[in-house]
């Protein structure tokens, strides 16, 4: 599609073609060409399956994708800005034990509790981006040192042993009751986190900060504080995500999240559009990533086709989708594609 | 090299000068950047700065603004003695810096880019959003006002040339309620045609406003052009301030040949 644009000649002056003007806002805007890969997969594995299609598979679209869709959520503000969190799954895990031991052992009232367990997540975001910004290690390495320092200290708190997590009805009918309710999170972190990102300065300098770090800087922005803040961002949904889903499945592991839900939601943002390369992406095509993955994970499943091809078609989606960013980015540059603008 | 000392005191009656600096020095380690540097701009003046690669003139204009402190020596703007202490608190004196890396960002777009840190916005105490109709509404405006033409408002500032790019960024300065402004190399990498278009712009300012410019280039063509007196800085030092109209592109060669076959001061034996 992005091919056919690029070679296209120039439009007569009267009005362009259809598919032209399709093929462009495609390339403008990259959430319409994910929601067109989204709904091909959905009719796809509609007609290819009978399970497919239903309540049932709405449902388990929907509970997979809603911790996933609120820790992409950070990693896109991240990813924008230039740096990016591979310990959020572990703070996963960490802050829900933090939430457990805030009402079991120091008998804290439960919403303390979640405030507790947020603001470890908080500290450990906080942490990262110190370590990054002031003293220079590279968010890469950084994020990858904290996730195996809180896998440690979660297994070693939590003696390695699941729990029940602690909560009476009203709480657990509000916070993370299934199936819906962590998916209303998820819907109110992306309305939440698509404002912040584009409607306000935060957002603005995020982006500036991702574009042109020098350049953004020069222009007073605190790019350092941008980018702790966006740090304490990612790993406070982590927190979030982990505490919603301990109390949906009713358990609390000290191995839950880690690095694979990590990489889910990394992956959901770069097939949404967000670059790796800092100063662009959405929440919103981050979201769509994550109903792409699920979709994928679900049909798959249903197909009775192995596990491991999952991983297979997740690779080659993540690497399609990063080349066509490049390639797309190349083309908008080139601004041949202005005359319809 | 005695000319630094011999700089002209030119103080207009009443007025102070916009920006005026004495006996700045500036070292990078063993590296003299700066060696007693006394400058002056004058209300509503472009002045233009010249000199050889490496003869501080970038330094310089990170001092005034805000970006490098000076090891020696004092500012004053419109006659005030200041310490300059950061980008944003040298931008709140009204000193602004168009850079040579361009402070704009390529993936936002031109009105964006305009208000960079200084957004317009609309809400409550601390939650406030960011009002782009007005935003857009005033870089149109505003760009239409100094004759700047760009294909949209809208478009992201990564689709644009490179005149374009200049020229945006120098209106964003002025449009920010800048009355210093500072252009490192305004006309690098440009074509002729472009950079033509920002010497008119700088011209058009220049009347306009009552924006005081530094002008760093390398061009002495352009500077006469552009400028209404030039500073010469070699090694850390100025050896010359004149009149535009007082010299020529022929005088400021023979100048800077000279002061080549010059072995630079303090430096000897190395």
């Amino acid at each position: 599609m992005a091919q056919a644009a690029a070679n296209a000649q120039p439009p007569p002056p009267q009005r362009a073609g259809f598919g032209r003007r399709v093929a462009a806002a495609l390339v403008r805007r990259r959430e319409a060409s994910i929601l067109v890969i989204l709904i091909g997969l959905v009719v796809y594995f509609s007609l290819a399956t009978e399970a497919f299609g239903g309540r049932d598979s709405a449902q388990i679209i929907a509970e997979f994708s809603a911790p996933i869709a609120i820790i992409a959520a950070g990693e896109v503000m991240l990813l924008i800005c230039g740096e990016i969190d591979l310990s959020v799954g572990m703070v996963f895990a960490f802050s829900t034990w933090i939430f457990y031991f805030a009402t079991t052992d120091w008998n804290l009232p439960i919403l303390l509790a979640v405030v507790l367990g947020l603001l470890s997540g908080s500290l450990v975001g906080l942490v990262n981006g110190l370590i990054t910004i002031v003293v220079g290690v590279p968010s890469f390495i950084t994020t990858l040192g904290m996730a195996y320092v809180l896998n440690g200290l979660t297994l070693n708190i939590s003696g390695a042993f699941p729990v029940e997590p602690p909560g009476g009805h009203t709480f657990f009918r509000f916070f993370g009751a299934p199936p819906y309710v962590t998916v209303y999170w998820a819907l109110g972190v992306i309305v939440v986190m698509t404002i912040l990102l584009a409607r306000t300065r935060w957002g603005l300098h995020t982006v500036a900060t991702g574009g042109n770090l020098i350049g953004a800087s020069e222009s007073g922005v605190n790019v350092r504080a941008i980018k702790v803040g966006n740090f304490v961002i990612c790993s406070t949904l982590g927190a979030l995500a982990g505490i919603l889903e301990s109390v949906r499945i009713d358990t609390i592991q000290a191995l839950q999240g880690g690095f694979p839900l990590m990489f889910y939601a990394v992956a959901a943002a770069v097939i949404g559009g967000t670059s790796l390369f800092g100063g662009s992406g959405t929440i919103i095509g981050a979201a769509l990533g994550v109903l792409v993955l699920a979709v994928l994970n679900l049909g798959f499943t249903i197909q009775g086709i192995s596990a491991y091809w999952f991983d297979f078609v997740l690779g080659i989606a993540i690497i399609v989708s990063m080349a066509l960013n490049v390639t797309l980015e190349r083309i908008r540059q080139s601004g041949r594609l202005g005359s319809i603008a | 090299m005695s000319a630094g000392a011999a700089l002209p005191e030119q103080t207009s009656a009443g007025t102070p000068d916009a920006i005026r600096v004495e006996n700045i020095s500036k070292s990078f380690g063993v590296v003299t950047a700066l060696e007693d540097v006394s400058l002056h701009v004058r209300a509503g003046e472009v002045l233009g700065l010249i000199g050889d690669n490496g003869a501080g003139k970038s330094t310089l204009v990170k001092i005034l603004t805000g970006f490098h402190k000076p090891d020696a020596g004092k500012i004053f703007v419109h006659g005030d003695e200041v310490q300059l202490k950061s980008v944003t608190h040298a931008r709140s004196l009204g000193i602004d810096t168009v850079f040579q890396d361009l402070a704009l960002v390529p993936g936002m777009t031109v009105y964006h880019n305009m208000f960079l840190n200084r957004e317009v916005t609309r809400g409550l105490g601390p939650v406030r959003f960011l009002s782009n109709r007005v935003m857009k509404k005033r870089s149109r405006e505003y760009l239409d006002d100094i004759g700047v033409r760009v294909p949209s408002i809208d478009a992201e500032v990564a689709r644009m040339s490179g005149g374009q790019r200049q020229a945006i960024a120098i209106a964003r300065s002025t449009h920010s309620d800048a009355k210093i402004l500072l252009l490192d190399e305004p006309l690098a990498a440009m074509g002729a045609r472009e950079g033509a278009l920002i010497i008119e712009l700088i011209e058009e300012l220049g009347k306009k406003s009552d924006v005081s410019m530094i002008v760093i280039a390398h061009n002495y063509v352009h500077v006469l052009e552009m400028c209404d007196r030039v500073n010469l800085l070699w090694n850390g030092r100025i050896v010359l301030d004149k009149r535009t109209d007082e010299t020529s592109a022929e005088e400021l060669t023979k100048i800077v040949a000279a002061e080549y076959r010059q072995p630079p001061q303090g430096r000897t034996g190395s």
